[in-house]
């Protein structure tokens, strides 16, 4: 569900069968252990068919992605996935504890008890979602989306639960690029797509480079929002719901809403559909943006770090595809060499280590730690 | 479509029903075959006083505000953006992808 590690389409817990799944790229044995698995709990949920256990069945296994960091195998209405390798296993059960209490927000799992372990991999169990459909964006729901995100972050963060990891992600693609320049000194229009990139995210705040914890009140957030992390459940026609809670937590809720706002500044989101996906969030009492007025001071620095993130990722995909940044991947990059010029709106230094000569709003007690 | 000249995105306008494309970054403006004479024709007819500034809001509904540092056109002023009339299909994975 997620795909922190890799920009391929991530097509989650829901993606129809077929839909592009790299088979082979990944650990067959895994996808294997995973089906079986799958297989077991499908035929134990609901006895879908009554053959003996070890019968051939007519469900089929489809792979729904295969990645470093998940692998995710549907067998009839029941989803496996395997975490990443490095998953925090104990914080991993805390937020599928968080979905198995919250099912009206977040398809709640199967299993709600410590997830299980295949060849080392943590391995959770979900029901089968119906995705948006990848081919037709156009349907996506953004207004379901936004309401989803506002009671998330309307809702109480269990103590213990630990931060959100958007920070973390975007640092992670701050890192995944340095690597592949290193290992690509001839692409030179990839290093200097790579300059503007890189001092665009030295100017953001500690916090959203995961440099320091995020600034309070912490709200629970989802951590990895875009269209691939909503299903339809019951499927086909059931109530939107999140899935992917591998980066749910406690932390700065405008997070949620910074991709679609980061697309919108990048000129590739339509405004309608950025107005449709900010006015339902606040029609929902959403807390990251002010009711009413500009949202833009709540939003900045989240906004900045995904198109940070986007535009690292999409060079690093671009020097592995051995190809030139494509019309939308330069636009992301566009924005990122725009981006020190302009102060930033979030209320708060972006550049605490250097003190501005404009007297400004008292800074807040919960604001940026260092 | 990227600028020929410095490669930045370019946003098409329509303007009295003439296609222009405009660069997000030096702001040049590509015209093409047969439109600049369209332009010409059209300049020509406004023969009245005080005729309609370039940037004429009726031409572009009220869009939602956007940050200083987002696409110059696309975000700001209800522009096509990389939008346009279908969406880019690299922004179609985008959509979806973490």
């Amino acid at each position: 569900m997620t795909a922190d590690t890799d920009t391929d389409t991530d097509t989650g817990t829901g993606a129809a069968p077929g839909t592009g799944p790299r088979t082979g790229a990944g650990d067959s044995v895994l996808v294997s252990a995973l089906a079986a698995h799958a297989r077991a709990a499908a035929h134990a949920r609901a006895a879908v068919h009554p053959r003996s256990p070890a019968a051939p069945c007519v469900c089929g296994s489809a792979p729904l992605a295969d990645r470093d960091d998940a692998t995710v195998v549907r067998h009839g209405g029941t989803v496996a996935k395997a975490h990443a390798p490095d998953t925090d296993t104990p914080a991993l059960a805390l937020r599928v504890a968080v979905a198995d209490r919250l099912p009206d927000l977040l398809l709640p799992p199967l299993t709600p008890a410590a997830p299980i372990r295949l060849h080392g991999r943590p391995v959770t169990l979900w029901p089968y979602g119906a995705p948006v459909d990848p081919d037709d964006p156009d349907a996506a729901p953004w207004e379901a989306a936004a309401t989803l995100l506002a009671r998330l972050h309307r809702a109480p963060v269990p103590a213990g639960l630990p931060p959100m990891r958007g920070p973390v992600k975007a640092a992670r693609a701050l890192g995944r690029l340095r690597a592949a320049l290193g290992t690509a000194a001839h692409r030179a229009d990839a290093h200097e797509a790579a300059r503007a990139v890189t001092a665009a995210w030295a100017a953001l705040p500690p916090w959203a480079r995961s440099a320091a914890p995020m600034p309070g009140p912490a709200a629970l957030c989802h951590g990895d929002l875009h269209l691939g992390q909503l299903v339809r459940h019951p499927a086909p026609d059931g109530p939107w719901k999140l899935i992917d809670v591998d980066d749910l937590g406690a932390g700065v809720p405008a997070w949620d809403l910074a991709r679609p706002a980061a697309w919108y500044a990048c000129g590739l989101l339509p405004p309608d559909e950025w107005a449709r996906f900010l006015a339902a969030y606040r029609q929902a009492g959403g807390p990251a943006v002010p009711e009413d007025g500009d949202p833009w001071p709540a939003l900045d620095v989240p906004a900045r770090a995904l198109t940070v993130q986007t535009a690292a990722l999409a060079i690093t995909k671009a020097l592995a595809g051995d190809r030139p940044l494509d019309e939308v991947e330069q636009a992301v990059v566009d924005a990122c060499a725009r981006m020190p010029a302009v102060p930033s709106q979030y209320p708060g230094p972006s550049r605490p280590a250097v003190p501005s000569r404009l007297p400004g709003p008292p800074r807040p007690a919960s604001g940026f730690p260092g | 479509m990227q600028c020929p000249k410095c490669h930045a995105p370019m946003h098409t306008y329509n303007r009295n029903g003439v296609q222009i494309e405009q660069c997000s970054g030096c702001r040049g403006i590509f015209l093409d075959y047969g439109e600049l004479e369209a332009l010409t024709r059209l300049e020509s007819q406004w023969s009245q006083p005080a005729p309609p500034p370039p940037a004429a809001p009726q031409a572009y509904p009220a869009a939602p505000s956007a940050p200083a540092w987002g696409a110059p056109q696309g975000g700001h002023q209800g522009g096509h953006g990389h939008y346009g009339h279908h969406r880019h299909k690299s922004f179609g994975h985008m959509l979806f992808s973490s």
